[in-house]
């Protein structure tokens, strides 16, 4: 049976490596002395007083609502569209191609057509960010469809598996670790799209507050809205998807 | 109720450049109720081919399978456990609402102790008793057996010869036994079955004689 190697291996070289990072980051912004090269003591400081101001939790906590709810779109949408291509080939071959132009399509060229079409309004956003995403998580999910162990199968039908329980004992477990995959890789996806949807159309969010800070060459801003994003999504895989992978992989040997 | 097989026509499809071949023409085999019969050939002549028809797993052929019973206990050639599941928990999955037999079958299949190991964890013998204590879960009526003394050592196979026989004893259900072995037929069956040839065709089809047993 295929499976998706999903094991990440950090520990603590990873906070290491980025406490190093810091420390370069640090010397560098005194070395080079400019506004427009912010140390992470000024970011820092920036950061907290966001915070403090209730600025940055407010817009952050659109931005991701709107990341979870892109997400979850993308995420029904395209495991259903994956699992139907991957069970039926005659419709795979109709759709295969439209996958891959779904695909190249530049993210940006959606997004702006979608605004055009549907206006600036919250529903475009959600459009254009499922549309970006739903090709990958169908594409993902068909190759796990295709992997299903046809063995497994005839297991559930000699011993009379009720249908529900066919997909929980069966089915599930194969496709969860291309659901890990697809999901893990949608959220780094997600919430870059969402941020260039908020750029180009929205008056508020992470992304229409970079756009603000930009107009404004306020540099350090730019890097402590970033950051926060990037300590958030941090601790999703930390709470979400690490528990989830270490659920899913502990069978194995 | 006996079973009655009776396949007309069984063909492979081409397959890439594997030409169509006709596996059954015209063979029929019927067992009786409680029977064990055990089906002996060369490969390839389609014997998993004829339990996975029996099983109702093939239904892409000509003929009938008559008195195939709901409830059938099937030992595939590799123990096809639920890799994400335990021991304990592949049988409980054939056990709704008696859960607590799986334990007991395990310890009867001589796996006391092994109940919450992970199939990956469990050595091929271990793995197929586990898989024929599952076989055995359901209290099948019709019991299909490939091959499961295939790649075990000979300590282990007679040891799973030993059991299977205890357990087919024990519940008596109608058995269709796949072996190469003609020592392993012997001492299960009451009837050996011998196929061979393309398409195969049953080329020997006699009773097992035992000694009476001392009264």
């Amino acid at each position: 049976m295929r499976t998706v190697d999903l094991r990440s291996g950090a520990g603590w070289q990873g906070i290491v490596s980025i406490l190093l990072f810091i420390c370069l980051w640090h010397i560098s912004a005194l070395w080079a002395g400019s506004r427009l090269f912010p140390g992470p003591v000024s970011v820092l400081s920036s950061l907290l007083q966001e915070i403090e101001e209730g600025v940055l939790p407010y817009h952050l906590a659109i931005t991701l609502a709107r990341v979870a709810l892109s997400f979850v779109i993308a995420m029904v949408t395209g495991t259903a569209l994956g699992i139907v291509l991957g069970r039926f080939r005659g419709l795979d071959r109709w759709l295969h191609p439209w996958l891959i132009i779904l695909l190249n399509v530049p993210a940006v060229v959606i997004i702006i057509l979608t605004y055009v079409w549907l206006g600036l309004v919250e529903t475009a956003l959600l459009v254009a960010v499922a549309a970006n995403k739903i090709p990958n998580v169908a594409v993902t999910l068909r190759e796990g469809a295709r992997a299903l162990d046809k063995d497994f199968a005839e297991v559930a039908q000699i011993y009379r598996f009720r249908p529900a329980v066919t997909v929980r004992e069966v089915i599930i477990p194969q496709l969860a670790p291309y659901l890990l995959a697809a999901g893990r890789n949608g959220l780094a996806l997600i919430w870059k799209i969402v941020l260039v949807v908020e750029l180009l159309g929205r008056s508020n969010g992470v992304g229409f507050q970079l756009q603000s800070y930009f107009q404004l060459f306020d540099v350090t801003r730019i890097i402590a809205y970033a950051a926060a994003f990037v300590l958030c999504v941090l601790l999703i895989e930390l709470a979400l998807f690490a528990p989830l992978e270490r659920r899913i992989e502990r069978w194995r040997r | 109720m006996s079973l009655k097989i009776d396949v007309v026509r069984k063909i492979y499809a081409r397959q890439g450049d594997t030409p169509e071949r006709v596996l059954f023409e015209g063979l029929s085999l019927e067992l009786a109720d409680g029977e064990v019969c055990a089906l002996v050939g060369p490969s390839g002549t389609g014997k998993t081919s004829l339990l996975q028809m029996v099983a109702g797993l093939d239904e892409d052929f000509t003929g009938t399978i008559e008195g195939r019973p709901p409830d059938i206990g099937y030992l595939f050639q590799t123990p096809r456990l639920f890799p994400w599941r335990t021991a304990r928990q592949n049988l409980e999955l054939v056990l709704p609402g008696r859960v607590e037999r799986a334990g007991e079958l395990l310890a009867e299949v001589g796996l006391a102790g092994s109940e919450d190991v992970y199939p990956q964890r469990l050595s091929l013998g271990m793995a197929r008793r586990v898989a024929l204590a599952r076989a055995l879960a359901v209290e099948p009526k019709l019991l299909l057996l490939d091959e499961p003394f295939a790649s075990l050592d000979t300590a282990t196979s007679k040891g799973m010869q030993d059991l299977v026989s205890a357990q087919l004893q024990r519940s008596r259900p109608t058995t269709l036994l796949v072996t190469h072995h003609w020592h392993e037929a012997a001492a299960l069956a009451d009837r050996i079955v011998v196929i061979d040839g393309s398409p195969a065709r049953i080329v020997e089809n006699r009773a097992v004689l035992r000694p009476r047993a001392a009264e």
